[in-house]
């Protein structure tokens, strides 16, 4: 493989991550372990809300090779769970305790922790553990009548407003008024690794240490610390390999809590690894949201206000998000198109299921449905083509940057670059959809059902405000490249790797990236919201620069050249054009810069720079997702014969990596839409706790995609020009998928829930030809 | 507890490990062998994370319990690689961008290897139908049906 060291950017290169996951020595959660540790086990709650009247654990205490057993009485001094962005006061007496203190709130929550010498015994105790509890009443919809969390205190913990204009005065003299009532289904990450924990306690150094951190390590560091009222160099957290990311795994959850304190208790090693029935009860779920939403248009389908009233199936408790998926739900949903007005008012409310988070493209996925629902019935409303009603509403490349009075994240919306119907026409041409409209109804002649739909959206990325990096050469001519930032799987090496080769005129397989270590670098931005390439790449950037800047000064006078004369080619400083003449390389001038060498003469020790990159808003992607489906009438499954997604992101550092987070996603969005979903029974017993009723698409229902990644509209808020890509393939998925089962359908509007499932459709199938 | 003392032959080397009678091989091969490239994802064989090749067949290492192994010739990841030369499976999916966290690549590759060497002439369908024998919750398996048609060819020629 030729690697060119310039111009590495761009270009489709191999991963440098590679070779210990190809060859059994990757390094997650599960394998990691320290002599002598224990192992955790939670007994969980049975019921979905009751009151706690007795917990005995006197048998498994009992038990050959259990150390200890803790009940909420055990740990008073662990508060419940804060909030990763600071304190809510709202919100406060929501917050999930660390174990349950006298009540339980839903089938899965943490009662009690056994530790014990192995995991098969602390297995064991955990069935010894009795608990009894009262059953008080369950809410299981969040549309149903509000109860009490706690005496005094509302299941409907938060009502959130966002808009702008007068939409009453609009709704009352539009032309039309077009009014939706849907569901998005509660489904989440679940990724392949479950989540695990190790806390060590290393007494010798006074270090708090939690292994198997992932997603924000450094945002998890400074909570727990404060939690665990240990200074900043006393608590360390370390990322290692991470089995899937997805908005899931790597928040602060009760289990990180528990292996800390009892490593800190008991000194030494506290390992929890979990096991998947506990995931899929246990760990964050998401998406359950209800819309009623409606929009005032003209007589050619302009949208002249929107009015989005919504109902957050939060679950049980608050988690470390807070209420982020339903405020980026209001500020996000209008999209890519103009609208004269508009009101949100969403309903955070808690309910006795799994608490909810984020799951990659929180708040998207589920507006990009309700919203493109919406244009799809004002479509069949005015009957008009569901691609003109899009054009004509979608904001022009003229217009940009684009301001709308709303705000995702605490950020004030600013779409900043973009030519959203330039792009809409590159995936129509690529599904051909003129000559598909004429061969879909050819076929639907002959009794098939099939149909297209489609989707398009606005992503949002790179939220600041800073990120910071370090870059270092060796004397051997090696460079580390130190950054907060995270690794999910998503390439995030690589990127880093080809960023800085880039700056610096290195082979990008030269370079080690760290990451995810709180102990190499004060401050890090981790991996999440699509952020990790705008931020900390760019932050990377900026060191490698200043690194390239160093070298070319120390060589200028070693070469006796104005530095603006030099090149660094393959690590080595040159005359620019002269590849033969006089050099020197990045590892000897590192050696000369030693704090001891004779020529570093006054100047900085060591060949190495910190970076930072600073931005005022996020940056917001866009595309189109098209389907095809067809539908089998005797059993309402659904078949997706072709898909496209268009994404237009800027600036891809590496296509081939950004190929394969649309692909990803896709698959995931595809099992949202059509498979997966947490169900409850009315007692609040969840009915989604092994793969076998959690439906993930496997290998057989993901079909071939069209991805176009365009790069027309490069972002002007950072020097790379680059937008985030993680969350694009799944975020309108949903959208797309119904849209075209409608078509399909030949009744527009008739799917208003996802997932669709054979059972769901089968019934509409029923229902309309009964009609 | 009873223990059981067995011997399991793995990549070619025999070992002797003192285990009891519920231990899972995938635990046994983990905690007791040292070889973590297998992984739990369900524990309840369905998504393939697990899969070793005991006897030339791909088995869910979590549905097998270690004394069932016995005297039995196992395959893992870790063997796969010769001498430092990787197998045509593993260099495949890294030259096609099949890897992206890596929790279910060891499971895919045993998975993958074992069904080719079994049957080394799999058309386009039967070998989409192996790779849908596990589960991968990144890449949407079109990188990963690639990997498998590049060495599967590779894998034939070497024969």
């Amino acid at each position: 493989m030729n690697a060119k060291p310039k111009g590495v950017i761009g270009q489709s290169v191999q991963r440098i991550e590679d070779r210990p996951l190809i060859i059994g020595k990757g390094m997650f959660a599960g394998d990691i372990s320290f002599a002598h540790q224990l192992h955790m086990r939670i007994v969980r709650s049975s019921s979905a809300h009751g009151v706690i009247k007795r917990i005995d654990t006197q048998a498994a205490r009992a038990l050959p090779g259990v150390h200890a057993v803790w009940t909420a009485a055990d740990i008073p001094e662990m508060g419940p769970i804060d909030f990763r962005e600071g304190k809510i006061e709202k919100l406060e007496p929501y917050r999930q305790p660390v174990l349950a203190i006298d009540r339980v709130r839903y089938v899965g929550e943490p009662v009690a922790a056994i530790f014990a010498s192995d995991a098969y015994t602390a297995e064991d105790a955990a069935d010894l553990v009795e608990v009894e509890i009262e059953d008080l009443p369950v809410i299981m919809d969040a549309r149903a009548a509000t109860g009490e969390f706690a005496p005094g205190l509302s299941s409907e913990a938060a009502v959130i407003t966002q808009g702008f204009g007068d939409t009453a005065s609009v709704f009352a003299t539009a032309h039309a008024v077009v009014e939706i009532d849907v569901t998005v289904g509660r489904h989440s990450g679940v990724p392949l690794e479950t989540r695990g924990a190790i806390g060590r306690y290393d007494a010798a150094r006074d270090v708090l240490e939690l292994h198997g951190a992932a997603k924000v390590p450094h945002k998890n560091k400074e909570t727990l610390a404060r939690l665990f009222g240990r200074p900043a160099a006393a608590l360390h957290l370390f990322e290692t390999h991470v089995g899937g990311g997805f908005g899931v795994r790597g928040e602060i959850y009760p289990e990180d809590i528990l292996v800390l304190a009892a490593a800190l208790r008991f000194g030494g090693a506290v390992k929890w690894i979990e096991d998947r029935r506990e995931h899929l009860m246990a760990a964050n779920q998401s998406r359950e949201q209800h819309h009623k939403t409606r929009a005032a248009v003209d007589e050619k389908g302009t949208l002249l206000a929107i009015e989005n009233e919504f109902w957050h199936d939060q679950g049980a408790y608050p988690r470390t998000h807070a209420m982020r998926v339903a405020e980026t739900t209001c500020g996000i949903l209008p999209g890519p198109y103009r609208v004269g007005a508009y009101k949100a008012l969403g309903h955070y409310r808690l309910t006795n299921k799994t608490p909810a988070a984020t799951y990659r493209a929180p708040g998207r996925y589920e507006t990009n449905f309700v919203r493109e629902r919406l244009l799809d019935a004002i479509a069949a409303k005015l009957n008009i083509s569901r691609v003109d009603v899009r054009k004509q509403n979608l904001i022009r490349s003229d217009e940009m940057p684009y301001a709308r009075p709303l705000c995702v994240l605490e950020d004030d919306v600013s779409y900043d670059s973009g030519d959203y119907a330039g792009l809409l026409d590159k995936s129509l041409k690529a599904i051909r959809w003129d000559e598909l409209q004429s061969e879909l109804a050819e076929r639907r002649k002959r009794g098939e059902l099939v149909g297209v739909g489609l989707a398009t959206f606005v992503e949002k990325s790179g939220l600041g405000p800073t990120d910071g990096a370090h870059v270092c050469v060796d004397t051997t001519g090696a460079i580390e490249v130190i950054t907060g930032g995270a690794s999910v799987g998503q390439g995030f090496e690589t990127v880093m790797a080809q960023v800085c080769a880039e700056a610096l005129g290195v082979d990008y397989r030269n370079i080690r990236v760290v990451h995810g270590r709180t102990d190499r670098i004060d401050f890090g931005i981790g991996a999440h919201a699509s952020r990790a390439t705008v931020m900390t790449a760019n932050a990377v950037h900026a060191a490698a620069l200043i690194v390239r800047e160093k070298a070319l000064s120390f060589a200028a006078e070693l070469l006796q050249s104005e530095a603006a004369t030099l090149d660094i080619i393959d690590g080595r400083v040159i005359r620019r054009g002269e590849s033969e003449g006089p050099s020197i390389t990045l590892g000897e001038i590192a050696n000369h810069l030693r704090p001891a060498a004779k020529l570093r003469r006054g100047r900085e020790p060591g060949l190495s720079a910190d970076g930072w990159f600073d931005t005022d808003h996020q940056v917001y992607p866009y595309g189109n997702q098209i389907a095809v489906v067809s539908i089998d009438r005797e059993t309402g499954a659904v078949n997706v014969e072709q898909y496209v997604i268009a994404y237009d992101i800027g600036r891809a550092i590496n296509p081939v990596l950004v190929r394969g987070q649309i692909l990803g996603g896709f698959a995931q969005g595809l099992g949202g839409a059509l498979y997966e979903e947490f169900l409850y029974d009315e007692r609040g017993e969840p009915l989604s706790v092994t793969f076998a009723d959690y439906l993930m698409p496997t290998a057989n229902e993901v079909p071939k995609v069209d991805v176009i990644i365009s790069e027309d509209a490069p972002s002007p808020r950072n020097p790379l020009g680059i937008k985030g890509a993680g969350e694009s393939g799944i975020a309108a998925v949903g959208a797309a998928i119904a849209s075209a089962v409608d078509d399909a359908l030949g009744s527009p509007g008739a799917i208003t829930r996802l997932p669709i499932t054979p059972q769901r459709l089968k019934r509409i199938l029923n229902r309309l030809a009964s009609a | 507890m009873t223990r059981h003392t067995i011997q399991l032959k793995i990549n070619e080397q025999t070992r002797t490990i003192s285990v009891d009678a519920r231990k899972t091989l995938l635990d046994a091969l983990r905690e007791d062998c040292n070889l973590t490239g297998a992984h739990a994802g369900c524990e309840h064989g369905v998504c393939g994370a697990c899969t070793v090749i005991v006897e030339g067949e791909p088995v869910r290492s979590c549905l097998m319990f270690a004394v069932q192994a016995e005297g039995k010739t196992i395959r893992t990841v870790e063997g796969l690689a010769q001498g430092g030369a990787l197998h045509p499976m593993q260099k495949a999916f890294t030259e096609q961008h099949a890897v992206q966290c890596g929790y279910c690549t060891p499971g895919f590759l045993m998975l993958t290897v074992a069904a080719l060497e079994k049957t080394p002439d799999m058309d386009d369908d039967a070998l989409r139908e192996v790779v849908a024998s596990n589960l991968c919750r990144c890449t949407g398996y079109e990188n990963i049906l690639a990997a498998v048609r590049i060495a599967a060819d590779d894998m034939r020629r070497r024969t």
